[in-house]
């Protein structure tokens, strides 16, 4: 089967919404796919709202600018609201149903609700539900091997902040449960 | 194969400027570039290099002058406004014989414009990037790894052809990851420049490096011995992808991002049976002239795709003699066009199935 | 036969260009000199500036880089950067200075950037015919102040040593004239020091040159040298703004 994501990540500027795309690149990297990642910039980034595209694919990535995503992570209500309805029919909506008090109102596409930012909060895990939503989004679209996405979170972890890495990894097999 | 890391292109131009010799960088803040001067302020200091941040763009460029003038391998980067500051001092070096490094992270204009991704300074790039009979280097990557390798081409043929020389990028490139692999440049030669004005050392007859020539006969003969020079890179230096060309009733044409766009866009009229194909210029100047002129017997229209109101159309009318109909299609001010749009414009030509 | 009098090698055999009077040729001499003394002819690049002295670069035997207008100090700055070992000067006057790269030469001073400057100030732009400087003195008449500078329109002259003393990366900021021996002699000995300076690695050092313009003030060679004793001067005060190494007042 082809792969062919096109997943948009958004929410807060400081929510860790970039780094969340860096680590999905990094694990399709991991499996030798084409991948791009494009962060929003600007005076938007600086406390207003933070997006990134990320693209894994079989295939040379044209516009790394995402614009019809097949998977979307939400995690502020601005968010939600700016691509809901960008998503193609059958996408994948993965919404941090702490932080947004929405349910999705289309039927055309499948919709989760993981109260990411709680759910870090209680497991010591502050700063971390973009990580979880991350987990959440693997266990529905498995978009790489359980394997790549360890590999791609060791990636992007400095190494001087080693003590990160495995609440991390933590954070992605909490998401993995809900 | 090196192992293949996500960089931000702004982040793997500065790396491969590094690999590729440059010891000096002199830059000024402006969005979409900032990365690539951050970037070298922590890389620099590491490899014994400068980086200077100069009080205007206007300084920077003008550091590179002195600094390439001496013989090293100097660079200097900004977005569209801060190039417009810079082409004083690109015009003084392409006048004076001296290679350089400036890299366009270009974004909307004109004026302050935007700060989105553009492609509206081709014409600034290609044609006047500064006052004066004179052309410099243009590359135009689509990828970051064509960025990373793009850098060292420019800085060869640069010194090679001494003229300073321009990387064409745009918001996204400079903005977005992608893998990549950087070449070692640890073993690099870099030339001898027996024209630096490095100190004569009390050796050999003093330098000038200069502009002026009030003697308007003197001026025209090196005014034309450089167009020499420019016939002979226009003749072997021509750089363009072809993709689906051979059997393309309708070629589209774009760089850069744009380029990438139009892929997608041509991938989605084969899957329709459209005979499209896509010319995708790297340099930009000199332009890929022959690419053009050998598609143009086949082919039976084209479309120009740019991020501006249309700017590269010229040049591809140009390459032609207008010989086949040169359709347009760009967004601008910071917008990117889409496969989709690229494609419905591909239809309204009449590809045929 | 003793040679008495013979020309610095740091300069060319090329004849200057200079107008009747003016002092550009003293202050070529005095580089020049300075240059021979100290023995770094083959480490020296000189910058030429935009204005009379755009051609210098003919002129002495050391490499020579044409700058753009008022852009000198950056282009030094470049050429510092690239070889810290080589002794980089630049030659400017008053409108490339201390109007169109007044930026420039902020900065490279306050960089502390460890440059050379010599700073020709003859209150006027020479080479375009004679319009106003910078350093135009209240009343001035010039090309394009033809009822005399009106400070309430054109403003007030930049005092540019007494601007850049404030600057904690320059190492000497030093006004001279070369209107007679004595002052030649005090130029010169500063102009050395400011070569030293850099040597030293001190910092930026600068040597603004009280200079004449006869053709453009509209006056005999001789009465020129009296009016920039009796207008100039009193202005422009000769002497020694700052002396010191570089950073030395936060220590």
């Amino acid at each position: 089967m082809s792969t062919n994501y096109n997943m948009i990540l958004a929410g807060f500027g400081g929510q860790g919404i970039l780094f969340a795309g860096k680590v999905i690149a990094y694990a399709g990297l991991m499996e030798d796919k084409e991948i791009s990642w494009l962060p929003s910039y600007g005076p938007e980034m600086r406390g207003g709202t933070a997006n990134c595209s990320v693209c894994i694919s079989d295939k040379a990535i044209g516009s790394p600018l995402v614009t019809a995503p097949n998977a979307l992570i939400a995690m502020n209500l601005p968010s939600f609201d700016k691509f809901i309805d960008t998503v193609v029919p059958g996408g994948t909506v993965v919404v941090d149903s702490f932080l947004i008090d929405k349910k999705v109102d289309r039927e055309d596409v499948k919709a989760f609700y993981v109260p990411a930012t709680k759910l870090a909060e209680e497991n010591g895990l502050k700063g971390l539900a973009n990580i979880i939503l991350v987990g959440k989004l693997f266990k529905e679209l498995g978009f790489c091997s359980e394997e790549s996405l360890y590999k791609a979170i060791e990636k992007c972890v400095p190494a001087r902040k080693a003590n990160m890495l495995e609440l991390n990894k933590k954070a992605i097999k909490i998401g993995m449960e809900q | 194969m090196g192992e293949r890391f996500l960089m931000k292109g702004n982040e793997a131009l500065a790396e491969a400027a590094i690999q590729a010799g440059c010891r000096h960088f002199f830059g000024y803040p402006i969005t979409p570039q900032t990365e690539l001067a951050a970037y070298m302020s922590k890389r620099m200091p590491k490899v014994g290099g400068t980086y200077l941040q100069a009080e205007s763009e206007l300084a920077a460029a003008n550091m590179v002058l002195g600094c390439s003038s001496a013989g090293c391998r100097a660079m200097t980067s900004s977005s569209s406004p801060g190039i417009s500051l810079k082409t004083e001092a690109i015009s003084y070096m392409a006048g004076s014989d001296v290679p350089a490094l400036i890299i366009n992270v270009q974004r909307g204009g004109p004026g302050l414009g935007g700060i989105q991704p553009s492609q509206a300074d081709y014409w600034q790039a290609t044609k006047a990037t500064g006052h004066g009979d004179f052309q410099i280097l243009v590359f135009a990557p689509a990828t970051v790894q064509e960025m990373v390798n793009l850098v060292g081409k420019a800085f060869d043929l640069g010194d090679k052809y001494r003229m300073p020389a321009m990387i064409l990028a745009d918001g996204m490139l400079g903005q977005m990851m992608e893998p990549v692999e950087i070449p070692d440049g640890s073993d690099l030669k870099l030339p001898e420049k027996p024209w630096a004005t490095n100190g004569h050392q009390n050796k050999r007859e003093h330098n000038i490096i200069n502009s002026l020539y009030l003697t308007p006969q003197a001026l025209e003969k090196l005014v034309k011995e450089r167009f020499e020079r420019y016939e002979i890179i226009k003749k072997n230096e021509q750089m363009a992808e072809e993709y689906l060309t051979e059997d393309a009733d309708i070629i589209v044409v774009a760089y850069g991002a744009s380029a990438r766009v139009s892929h997608s866009a041509v991938d989605l009229a084969r899957a329709q049976g459209i005979r499209a194909g896509l010319i995708r210029p790297i340099t930009l100047w000199p332009f890929p002239t022959d690419a053009l002129q050998k598609a143009a017997q086949t082919a039976k229209k084209f479309l120009c795709v740019e991020m501006s109101m249309g700017q590269m159309i010229d040049d591809v009318k140009l390459s032609i003699n207008c010989s086949k109909p040169v359709a347009f299609y760009g967004r601008t001010g910071g917008m990117i066009p889409t496969p989709e749009e690229v494609l419905d414009e591909i239809i309204k030509l009449g590809g045929e199935k | 036969m003793a040679v008495v009098f013979e020309k610095p090698h740091a300069l060319t055999s090329a004849p200057f260009h200079y107008c009747p009077g003016c002092t550009h040729g003293i202050i070529h001499r005095l580089v020049a000199e300075v240059i021979d003394e100290l023995g770094v002819e083959g480490k020296t690049v000189g910058v030429s500036p935009v204005g009379c002295a755009v051609m210098n670069y003919d002129y002495f035997n050391c490499d020579m880089v044409e700058a753009p207008h008022g852009r000198a100090p950056a282009v030094a700055t470049g050429l510092k950067r690239a070889k810290p070992d080589n002794v980089i000067f630049t030659y400017q006057g008053d409108g490339d200075l201390a109007a169109i790269g007044t930026a420039e030469t902020v900065h490279s001073a306050t960089r502390g950037e460890n440059i050379t400057v010599i700073f020709v100030n003859n209150t006027i732009y020479g080479m375009t015919g004679g319009q106003m400087a910078p350093t135009s003195l209240p009343g001035q008449v010039t090309q394009t102040t033809p009822y005399g500078r009106d400070v309430n329109t054109a403003g007030y002259p930049v005092r540019v040593c007494e601007m850049l003393s404030t600057l904690d990366g320059v190492a000497l900021a030093q006004r001279v004239a070369v209107d007679c021996v004595k002052n030649i002699n005090v130029a010169k000995k500063a102009i050395k020091k400011a070569f030293q300076n850099q040597i030293d690695g001190k910092g930026f050092s600068i040597v603004e040159v009280l200079s004449t313009c006869p053709t453009n003030w509209g006056l005999s060679p001789v009465e020129a040298l009296d009016w920039l004793r009796e207008k100039m001067i009193p202005y422009y005060p000769l002497g020694v703004y700052k002396d010191e190494e570089k950073g030395a007042r936060l220590k």
